[in-house]
C-alpha cells in the first residue's frame, strides 16, 4: 500500500501546478473514479476537513486518504509522494538559482515578472470574497485583518487566533441568550 | 542555532495557516522578514518560481527559504516542520473522524468559527499583496501596467460566468487568465523592456 499511495501522489504531485485546489480534481479523478478507494460523498467530506484544518490542503487530503486507505504506511507513502516533487524541484532551483539571478537577462525578467506576482496574489481576493458569501458588514473582517497586519505588522498568527476566539464569544453569548 | 529557529518558524506556518496556499504566504513573509532570511525581492521571486514550479507553495517556500539559509539539512528541516502540525492534526482528525462528524456537524461554534476564518483569510491574502507594494517590486510606471494587465486577466473569468459565455469563449479566458502562460509572458516583457 505504501508504493501504490506514493506513486500515485508523486504522479499528482509532479503534474499539478498551482497548489492545493489545483490538485484536487485529479486527487478526484485517481483516488475515486480510477482506483476506488474511498467513494465520492467520502471525498466531499475530506476537502471540508482538509480546508478546515491548517496547514496545506494538498498534504491534508494526502494524509485523509492515505490514513483511510492503508492506515500508518498509507499516511507516509502519499505524503512522500505529495512533498517530494515540489521539494526536489525547489532544492535543484536553490542551488542555481543564486548564481542565475546576477545574470542581466534574469534580472531583467524578473523586473516584469515581480508585479505581475503581486496581481496574481491579490486577484484571487475577488474570487474569494464572492465565493465566501462577503456582505458589506463582513468585509469589515478582512479589511480590519489586512490593514493590522499591513500597517501595523501585526503578525497574522495573533489574527488567526483573534478571529477564533472572538467568534466563540460571540456564538457563545447569543446562544445562551436564545436558551 | 538557527536550525531550531527554522524548525519553529515553519511548524508555526505549518499550525496556523488556514486557508491553504496563497494565505500562508503573509505568514511566511512575516517570519522571513523577522530573521531577514530573505530580502522582500527574493520572496516575490520565489513565489514567482512557485505559481511555475509544480506542488504547494508552502512546501516550495519552505525547501527555498531552509535551503538558502542553512543548506541541505536546512531545507529538509524546514519542509518537515510545515508539514509536522498538519500530521499532527490531520491524524487526529481521522481517528476520531465518525465522532467528530456527528458531533461538529450543525455545531454553530464549530460552523461560525470556520466561516469566519474565511472572511479573515481574505484579510491575511490582501496583507500579502499589500506588503509587497513596495519600490523594489514597482520600479516605474511599466511595472503598474503589469500589474494592472494581470490583474484584469485573473479575474476575467470570475467576472464573465455569470453571463453563460459559449464553451469556446470559456476555455479562451481560461487559457490567457493562466498564471503560468501570465508569469512567461511578464518574464519576457521584462527581458525585452530591461535588459
Amino acid at each position: 500500500m505504501f508504493w501504490q499511495l506514493f506513486y500515485t501522489y508523486l504522479k499528482i504531485g509532479t503534474f499539478t501546478l498551482g497548489g492545493g485546489y489545483a490538485m484536487l480534481p485529479l486527487i478526484q479523478r485517481e483516488v475515486v473514479d480510477r482506483k476506488g478507494w474511498i467513494n465520492e460523498e467520502e471525498f466531499l467530506n475530506m476537502i471540508a476537513l482538509a480546508q478546515a484544518a491548517p496547514g496545506l490542503i494538498a498534504v491534508n487530503s494526502a494524509i485523509f486518504i492515505g490514513w483511510r486507505v492503508g492506515g500508518w504506511r498509507g499516511v507516509a507513502g502519499a505524503v512522500l509522494g505529495a512533498v517530494l516533487p515540489s521539494f526536489l524541484i525547489i532544492l535543484a532551483i536553490a542551488i542555481v538559482f543564486t548564481d542565475w539571478k546576477e545574470l542581466p537577462a534574469v534580472e531583467a525578467a524578473f523586473k516584469g515578472i515581480r508585479p505581475a506576482v503581486v496581481a496574481l496574489i491579490a486577484a484571487p481576493i475577488f474570487k474569494m470574497s464572492k465565493s465566501a458569501k462577503l456582505g458589506w458588514l463582513t468585509a469589515l473582517i478582512p479589511i480590519t485583518a489586512a490593514l493590522l497586519i499591513w500597517l501595523l505588522h501585526v503578525n497574522p498568527v495573533w489574527v488567526i487566533l483573534a478571529t477564533i476566539i472572538l467568534t466563540l464569544i460571540i456564538v457563545d453569548i447569543t446562544e445562551r441568550r436564545r436558551k | 542555532m538557527i536550525y531550531l529557529q527554522l524548525f519553529l518558524s515553519f511548524f508555526k506556518i505549518g499550525l496556523f495557516g488556514f486557508g491553504g496556499g496563497l494565505a500562508i504566504l503573509s505568514l511566511i513573509q512575516m517570519e522571513v522578514e523577522q530573521y531577514g532570511w530573505m530580502s522582500q525581492q527574493e520572496f516575490v521571486d520565489i513565489v514567482a518560481v512557485s505559481q511555475v514550479t509544480p506542488g504547494p507553495i508552502g512546501i516550495n517556500c519552505a525547501t527555498y527559504v531552509g535551503y538558502t539559509t542553512a543548506g541541505f539539512w536546512g531545507s529538509v528541516l524546514a519542509t518537515f516542520a510545515i508539514v509536522l502540525p498538519s500530521l499532527i492534526i490531520m491524524l487526529s482528525i481521522c481517528k476520531a473522524y465518525f465522532w467528530l462528524n456527528k458531533r461538529f456537524q450543525g455545531n454553530p461554534y464549530f460552523e461560525q468559527t470556520l466561516r469566519m476564518l474565511r472572511f479573515a483569510v481574505i484579510g491575511l491574502v490582501a496583507s500579502a499583496a499589500l506588503m509587497l507594494i513596495k519600490p523594489t517590486n514597482f520600479i516605474d510606471s511599466i511595472s503598474w501596467i503589469i500589474f494592472a494587465v494581470v490583474a484584469i486577466l485573473t479575474v476575467l473569468p470570475t467576472i464573465l460566468s455569470p453571463l453563460h459565455l459559449p464553451a469556446h469563449t470559456k476555455k479562451v479566458t481560461d487559457i490567457i487568465s493562466h498564471p503560468i502562460l501570465l508569469i512567461i509572458t511578464a518574464g519576457l516583457a521584462g527581458y525585452l523592456i530591461y535588459s
